[in-house]
């Protein structure tokens, strides 16, 4: 009952402001037309029988995928901006007074994201599929949407969104300074993570280390990704343990900022 | 009708690392009056209620409503209702949304915002998000958040703080409505003249230790008056005066006449022909007999 009502006010905080749907948008935006865009090259190039040596048949769902793998920082960001955004307008003073019980407000935050990521997935899925099946269709190739494949691929889309937002708040919890975990976040993703990868990928003892790292985590979970196409790595997790890697991560981190910054004294 | 019970503060003590913020406070908060918590800047108020609150964790000591701490209170906002000075809100929310997430949280009706804002005036403002809202209106806020569970006790910290003369007298009236419901109210400031016509009963704080509780009359230390007295003649009422026993000393309008009672000092200048162009008994001030209790080094 307690953290029912505690899901119940993280709800309505985080659809009482402008963020969700601001970054929603943009997210929608990044993701059509990072898909319709590659669906456009391999699509166009496959037509004219120069492209890459990807079969036609895992086209559709690299395509989409790119709702993960490039999408997934949205969902990174929500969580971490709901956790720092109470520390940066001191509303935990409010927060605190209505729910003393702290590990009851956190425990809230995270499952209020984790459905929250999870919509952010369903959103992110219909960017890239709407925009990549579009595009794949009017070359004339079939974007395969009847596929049960594609129907579970869905599926452990949506799961990583939802896991990516809950690492988000572990990453909130242990950097509670909003400029510093918005940096951090931007940084590892779109740079330190995606040449970690690369060079990871690079010795078969530093790839056993690498297909741990979050991102190749997320991508084992999916099942597609542009970048395991690019660089295809010797060694990869099955999609049920890169869920697992990424739950620990999110819980994890969840728990160590829970005794570093949301036990503090509030001032 | 929620009926107060006592804040009760047993030995509270606070450093943070070598500043002793609050040190061994030991007092009970009485339902029924409003009781003014006093102190200058840096005094230790916040950090008192802070601890009370739940906010902030004491370094030893107690400090609970009739025995329970704030966090195993079974409906906090519905037993306390707190407002501190920090603007503790989101500014992109509307306060209607800013009431409700608490009051979601708190398990609390849903209408229990809406009746926050009619409360304290800001009905028609409620859809407005609150980044716009000016001081006068951020403090009602604070304040509609503390009335949000209709609670037997409230802690304000600073409440009058950027309220117009008109928005002090309305919460003058509500607060003292409230005690005489038979609530618990406890309000801090840094100004006794702030509070002076709302409090029943004053504690005053310096340095984190309590140097002084009482009722407000208990400060008003009226053993050492004075007379401010004019005259065309200034220098021969002042012999006048001096010569009989007085301590005088000069003002830029006046003399003015230690320990004396203005009907003696109109009488020795009648008496000696002289005519008064002004005549004034002085009393010391609540203010100045709380500077004096506070330390003559004043604040910090
Ligand atoms: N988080 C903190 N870390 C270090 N020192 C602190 C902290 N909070 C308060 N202090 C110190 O504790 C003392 C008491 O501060 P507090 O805010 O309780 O005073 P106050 O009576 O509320 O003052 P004011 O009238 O200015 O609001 C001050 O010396 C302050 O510097
Ligand atoms: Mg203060």
């Amino acid at each position: 009952m307690r953290f029912f009502a505690a899901v119940h006010s993280e709800i309505t905080k985080l659809l009482s402001t402008r963020l969700w749907w601001v970054l929603a948008l943009i997210m929608v935006g990044y993701v059509a037309l990072c898909a319709g865009g590659l669906a456009a090259i391999f699509g166009g190039f496959g037509t004219t029988g120069r492209g890459p040596a990807i079969p036609e048949a895992q086209l559709p769902l690299l395509i989409f995928s790119f709702a993960t793998s490039v999408g997934y920082v949205f969902p990174v960001l929500l969580g971490a901006l709901a956790v720092t955004s109470e520390f940066r307008f001191q509303s935990l003073t409010p927060t605190f007074l209505a729910q003393p019980r702290r590990t009851v407000v956190l425990g809230g935050k995270l499952l209020t994201l984790f459905l929250a990521g999870a919509a952010y997935g369903v959103i992110a899925l219909i960017a890239s599929i709407g925009a990549g099946a579009a595009v794949l269709g009017a070359f004339g190739i079939d974007p395969l949407l009847g596929e049960p494949d594609t129907w579970a691929f869905i599926g452990r889309s949506v799961l990583a969104m939802a896991l990516w937002a809950a690492i988000g708040v572990g990453l909130g919890a242990l950097v509670p300074s909003q400029i510093a975990a918005i940096v951090i976040v931007l940084a590892f993703t779109q740079f330190v993570e995606p040449l970690l990868r690369v060079g990871a990928s690079i010795t078969d003892w530093s790839a056993q280390v690498g297909q741990f790292l979050p991102g190749s985590a997320s991508d084992a979970l999916v099942g597609a990704s542009i970048y395991t196409s690019i660089s295809p790595s010797s060694v990869a997790l099955d999609w049920w343990q890169g869920g697992l890697v990424l739950a620990a991560i999110a819980v994890i981190a969840t728990v160590i900022g829970f005794f570093t910054s949301w036990r503090r004294d509030v001032s | 009708m929620p009926t107060g019970v006592p804040i009760e503060f047993a030995r509270l003590t606070k450093s943070f690392g070598n500043v002793d913020a609050v040190s061994d406070l030991t007092l009970t908060v009485e339902p029924g009056q409003v009781t003014g918590f006093l102190g200058p800047n840096g005094a230790g108020k916040t950090t008192t209620l802070r601890m009370l609150l739940g906010l902030v964790q004491p370094s030893s000591g107690t400090a609970t409503f009739g025995g329970t701490p704030y966090a195993r209170l079974a409906s906090p906002l519905a037993t306390v209702g707190a407002s501190l000075e920090a603007a503790s809100f989101h500014p992109g929310r509307s306060a209607h949304n800013h009431l409700a997430v608490y009051a979601q949280a708190a398990g609390l009706p849903k209408t229990a915002p809406a009746a926050a804002l009619e409360k304290v005036g800001l009905a028609d403002y409620g859809s407005r998000r609150v980044g716009g809202y000016s001081l006068g209106m951020r403090q009602r806020l604070g304040l509609a958040f503390a009335l949000l569970g209709d609670p037997a006790v409230l802690v304000l910290d600073e409440p009058i703080n950027g309220l117009d003369p008109e928005g002090i007298k309305w919460i003058r009236l509500l607060l003292r409505a409230m005690a005489a419901e038979g609530r618990t109210v406890l309000i801090s400031s840094h100004l006794l003249s702030e509070v002076q016509q709302t409090v029943d009963d004053v504690i005053i704080i310096s340095h984190g230790k309590l140097v002084h509780r009482g009722e407000l009359s208990s400060l008003d230390v009226s053993d050492s008056k004075q007379v401010q007295v004019n005259a065309d003649d200034r220098e021969r009422l002042a012999e006048v005066i001096h010569a009989a026993g007085y301590t005088v000393s000069n003002l830029r309008s006046g003399i003015l006449v230690d320990n004396a009672e203005a009907a003696e000092i109109g009488r020795l200048a009648f008496d000696a022909g002289i005519a008064v162009t002004a005549l004034s008994q002085k009393r010391t001030g609540l203010e100045e007999s709380f500077l004096t209790l506070v330390g003559e080094e004043g604040s910090l």
